[in-house]
């Protein structure tokens, strides 16, 4: 059903990438179409809402949020509105991970949290858990150090915490 | 790694940290070694197994020794308590996905993980086990799996029936066991799992029809909790439907109600998939359709771009079946044209252009300019593709797209945009005869300046055989001549070519086309001089006006008969000797078969590298084969070859089939032979036939084939002398007679030979070898132009037979006629059908056909066969055909 989801950063280098089909049999099969994604996707602006587009007889969908991009591919008969939901499902949860401070440096901190994230979401191909306060519950359980428990953050407090972080780092 | 590095550098003082910079492997290697600790520092050994991932997911692979090391001391780590370290510890045990013997290590850890009380413990430990387990290892675990899958937390029974799904593909007779839990687990209340569940379900059961349907029986009625499930389902409710024949002819269409009832489901995921499903059902008639046509229009206006693209590429398919439906959309589709998203924008302006009637077409093209400037390349293409198509429809309407094609012509673009271009122009150019002028003047302007050498050469090529059939060939003369001037070598010497041909073609052109070249004699390049002097010679007469001869036209514009493939593989079996090379000594049968590519000629572009006009390529290479050899040189016209018919079993020491060529007086059989052994040459070739059950025909001529080596086809014919016109039918018996010789590969020296023999099939001459295909566009007035003086009408009772469709298809193969105006096809579960076929009987005899057929309820098929044709006999004869 799916056939990758990739967390890519701005410049289309791999933050962390889950294949589940043989189409991209190689290692430099799999970093040609991410490169090639990345530079189709550069110029649109899918932060508001999910992009999409045809490539090479796959739909692929995308969103970015600040330095991280989002991309779930699946083949061209596949129900463009269920990726959207699988890729709503990832970002949501990967938000919630970092706490709302969605950027390169702190999905770099956080690589375990993602590798997990990406396990819950999709198992070879098939579609685990769309709800993204669902996938980062279910990876969160350890991640505890600090706060309260993730999975009672709703996206919005999260979305808070990214808003402050933003002014933050501009007031500097 | 060195790219994180770079990032450092970019940023400024405050600069990212990546935790990752001047990773290692080896060192992430040794640091590993801590899961051997006696105490586990689990923070430590979770950081370390991120690295590794991190290494894993930057392409970085392991040795062999590495992993198999890694995996060890991984497996250490069961011994911490701490759920974070375990799930990262999963992690790191699926990605290296150990060898069957490393497996049993873990076993145990994770069979006592499959039972414990931590619900995350379990789905992961079922999902990794099933991961990495094989066969024998799944009968131990599989009753925890069948516990799993009906497990009170969703998620445990998720990872079961997950899992469950990819061991099919491996241990399909295991899983099938299950279908019990699995049917429970699609009753569960938890969303997801009836999601999985009805997937496992409908898997175990997909060769299962009656199964199948039953399911979707019971849980349309029922309640489907999650969207996804519903999507699943709808996705099999269609299958079924596809599947179905019960359903009456014009009687509702079981399941369309719950289709249609989807179509006001509250999630956006279910109502798409629902229209689309609609909007794919075969034979899908417009009261159908509406429903969901109008649910997609909505979609449309969307502020979702995933949205409008699942709607806009749903209708653009529509479109090409049902172009009225979606006429409804249109104002919604011109307002995507200024979409954001070029994706979507592409996807509504081609839409457009197949829902577009004829007065739209202006306006559209004004839209489309404004539009075409501003996306990439790979999207011009489908829009130059669509108003190719659309100039097909529209002839009269060339004119506008023809200009439009010129125009973005002349725009800046990559190859493979303008080779699209180019590739439209010459189709219209091909189909539509008015064009022709406009679109050869549009070219000639496009290769003034033009950087693309292939494409140059392409468009000379074309100006050739075109150009000189125009009312006024000097004109392009000109532009030709200044690509002599202008080009590279490749496309000067491309261009003498095309003057050339003009100069054979045009005989008042002559003198002038000698005068120029004569200067392209003193060319700096070899190939342009050459082909100068070649040219200048075979065209002959020195500049006067003079007629070319049919030989020259032959060699300027035919075209090499051989498959290059082939030339190539005797070219290089040629050894220098004395003798010369022979080029009749080439195979002219190529092994890939050209039949497929009329069939498709309709829908692919016919661009450049197709042949301007579209002969019937087989029938003209064995035409002139046959030709080539002289005991059949005074047969006369060939009137029909037929399709080969095997001889042999595929795969067998020997491969023969044959091709039945038919004249007047004669019969020729060529026998395609191929050796499939390495170690055998087989010399003097023949075959030998027994025509004892042919008592009309006599055989006058055989022409043995020299040498078979192996690999390489030969042909070998026998002929036959049959009364005149008349189409004389028998069975032939085949013996295929030959001195075989053993050869050692290596060296290719072959041994003394003995004489052997090969049996093979027999086969007939039928009446429908005299039977030719020929079409014809408008078959009322073919039928009404033959007259009633010489029909015969009659009825024939079929017998029962397995559906409608395999009856009319039986009756098409027995006359091989020509189907006309797609009566070929029968509607699915249609009970009656009416077939229009059309031929040229042996003598040159119109024949057209009028089939009714009809099916009962047992499967009796009934015909009604009504004949016209010039001649009376031919009509009997017809009859006949059917009657034995």
């Amino acid at each position: 059903m799916v056939k990758n989801v990739l967390l890519l950063d701005s410049e289309g280098r791999r933050v962390a990438v889950k294949y589940y089909t043989d189409e991209w049999p190689t290692y430099s099969a799999k970093l040609a179409f991410e490169r090639s994604i990345s530079c189709k996707t550069q110029k649109t602006n899918a932060r508001t809402e999910a992009e999409i587009v045809m490539f090479d007889d796959n739909v692929v969908v995308y969103k970015f949020i600040q330095d991280l991009h989002f991309f779930v591919t699946g083949g061209d008969c596949e129900n463009e509105l269920a990726l959207a939901t699988v890729l709503q499902g990832f970002s949501d949860a990967v938000t919630l991970l970092l706490r709302g401070n969605v950027d390169h440096g702190e999905a770099l901190e956080n690589l375990d949290a993602i590798f997990l994230c990406l396990d819950e979401i999709v198992d070879a191909g098939m579609i685990l858990e769309t709800v993204g306060n669902m996938i980062a519950g279910k990876v969160a359980t350890h991640n505890l150090d600090d706060g309260a428990p993730l999975s009672e953050q709703t996206i919005t407090q999260a979305l808070a915490t990214a808003r402050e972080h933003l002014t933050r780092s501009l007031l500097r | 790694m060195a790219q994180y590095v770079k990032k450092d550098d970019d940023l400024d003082e405050e600069a990212e940290y990546s935790p990752f910079s001047g990773i290692d492997k080896g060192a992430v290697l040794q640091e590993a070694r801590c899961f051997n600790d006696a105490q586990i520092d689990s923070r430590r050994c979770s950081q370390v197994i991120t690295k590794l991932l991190y290494l894993l997911n930057q392409g970085e692979t392991f040795t062999k020794t590495e992993a198999t090391e890694v995996f060890f001391s991984v497996t250490k780590l069961f011994q911490a308590k701490d759920t974070g370290l375990r799930r990262m510890t999963y992690l790191i045990i699926k990605e290296l996905s150990p060898s069957s013997d490393e497996v049993i290590i873990v076993t145990s850890s994770l069979m006592k993980d499959m039972n414990s009380k931590t619900d995350v413990y379990r789905a992961n430990a079922i999902r990794v086990l099933c991961r990495i387990t094989d066969g024998t290892l799944l009968t131990q675990i599989e009753r925890y799996l069948k516990q799993a899958i009906v497990d009170k937390n969703p998620v445990v029974a998720s990872a079961a029936l997950v899992s469950g799904i990819h061991l099919l593909q491996t241990n399909p007779e295991i899983v099938k066991r299950w279908s019990n839990e699995v049917q429970e687990a699609v009753q569960s209340r938890a969303a997801l799992v009836q999601f999985h569940a009805l997937a496992l379900l409908q898997q175990i059961r997909q060769n299962d029809r009656l199964a199948v349907s039953k399911l979707v029986t019971s849980l349309t009625k029922g309640t489907v909790r999650s969207p996804l499930a519903q999507c699943l389902l709808i996705r099999y409710t269609s299958q079924v439907i596809r599947e179905s024949s019960m359903n009456g002819q014009n009687g509702d269409r079981p399941f369309y109600d719950y289709l249609e009832g989807c179509l006001r489901h509250k999630s956006e995921m279910v109502i798409f998939e629902a229209a689309r499903a609609i909007t794919e059902l075969s034979g899908v008639t417009s009261r159908e359709l509406t429903p969901a046509i109008t649910v997609l229009q909505l979609f449309l206006s969307s502020s979702k771009p995933v949205l409008r693209f699942a709607a806009v590429r749903t209708l653009n398919k529509v479109a090409m079946t049902h172009p009225m439906a979606v006429t409804t959309c249109n104002i919604d589709m011109e307002s995507l044209i200024s979409d954001q998203n070029r994706s979507i924008a592409t996807l509504a302006i081609t839409t457009l252009l197949k829902t577009g009637n004829e007065s739209g077409v202006d306006r559209l093209m004004k839209q489309i300019t404004s539009f075409m400037s501003d996306i990439a390349d790979e999207f011009k293409i489908v829009v130059v593709d669509a108003i190719r198509s659309l100039c097909l429809k529209f002839p009269l309407k060339f004119r506008t797209l023809m200009n439009f094609l010129s125009n973005i012509l002349r725009e800046e673009g990559g190859f493979e945009y303008k080779k699209a271009i180019v590739d439209s122009i010459v189709t219209i150019i091909s189909d539509i005869p008015d064009a022709k002028e406009t679109g050869l003047l549009h070219l000639c302007e496009f290769i003034e300046d033009c950087e693309f050498t292939y494409l140059s050469t392409q468009i000379l090529h074309f100006l050739g055989i075109e150009g000189p059939k125009t009312s006024d060939p000097s004109k392009y003369i000109r532009y030709i001549y200044n690509r002599v001037i202008l080009e590279n070598a490749t496309v000067r010497a491309s261009a003498v070519s095309t003057l050339a041909k003009f100069g054979a073609m045009v005989d008042s052109l002559k003198p002038r086309i000698f005068v120029l070249l004569r200067r392209c004699l003193y060319d700096n390049d070899d190939e342009v001089r050459d082909r100068a002097t070649l040219y200048l010679n075979t065209i002959g007469g020195d500049g006067s006006v003079v007629e070319t001869d049919k030989d020259v036209k032959g060699f300027l514009f035919g075209r090499l008969d051989l498959p290059l493939a082939n030339l190539e593989a005797s070219l290089k079996n040629y050894e220098p000797s004395e003798e010369p090379f022979d080029i009749n000594s080439v195979p002219k049968e190529t092994k890939a078969q050209p039949f497929a590519e009329k069939k498709s000629a309709a829908k692919k572009p016919t661009g450049l590298g197709a042949p301007p006009v579209a002969p019937t390529s087989t029938a003209d290479s064995y035409e002139k084969l046959l030709l080539s050899i002289p005991e059949f040189s005074s047969f006369g016209k060939l009137f029909k070859s037929s399709a080969p018919v095997e001889l042999t079993e595929s795969e067998t020491e020997y491969e023969v089939n044959v091709v039945k060529h038919i004249f007047d007086q004669h019969v020729v059989f060529q026998y395609n032979c191929t050796n499939t052994i390495p170690e055998q040459l087989l010399e003097d070739v023949t075959i030998v036939v027994d025509a004892s059950e042919a008592e009309e025909f006599e055989e006058v001529a055989t022409k043995p084939l020299k040498s078979l080596p192996y690999g390489t086809p030969g042909q070998t014919f026998v002929a036959f002398e049959k009364p005149e016109g008349v189409p004389a039918v028998g069975k032939f018996s085949n013996v295929l007679r030959f001195i075989v010789k053993e050869v050692d590969p290596s060296t290719g020296e072959a041994e003394d030979g003995v004489e052997d023999e090969y049996q093979l099939e027999e086969f007939e001459v039928v009446a429908a070898d005299y039977m030719l295909k020929v079409g014809v566009s408008n078959f009322r007035n073919a039928w009404e132009s033959l007259g009633p003086d010489f029909e015969r009408v009659d009825e024939y009772g079929l017998g029962p037979r397995e559906s409608l469709k395999e009856a009319v298809s039986a009756v098409i193969n027995l006359l091989g006629m020509q189907p006309c105006e797609g009566t070929e096809v029968v509607a699915a579960n249609s009970r009656s059908h009416t077939c229009l076929l059309s031929g040229v009987y042996i003598g040159n005899v119109k024949v057209a056909v009028r089939l009714s057929f009809g099916v009962d309820s047992a499967k009796e098929v009934a015909m009604k066969l009504a004949v016209r044709s010039e001649d009376a006999t031919v009509s009997d004869a017809i009859h006949e055909l059917v009657a034995n």
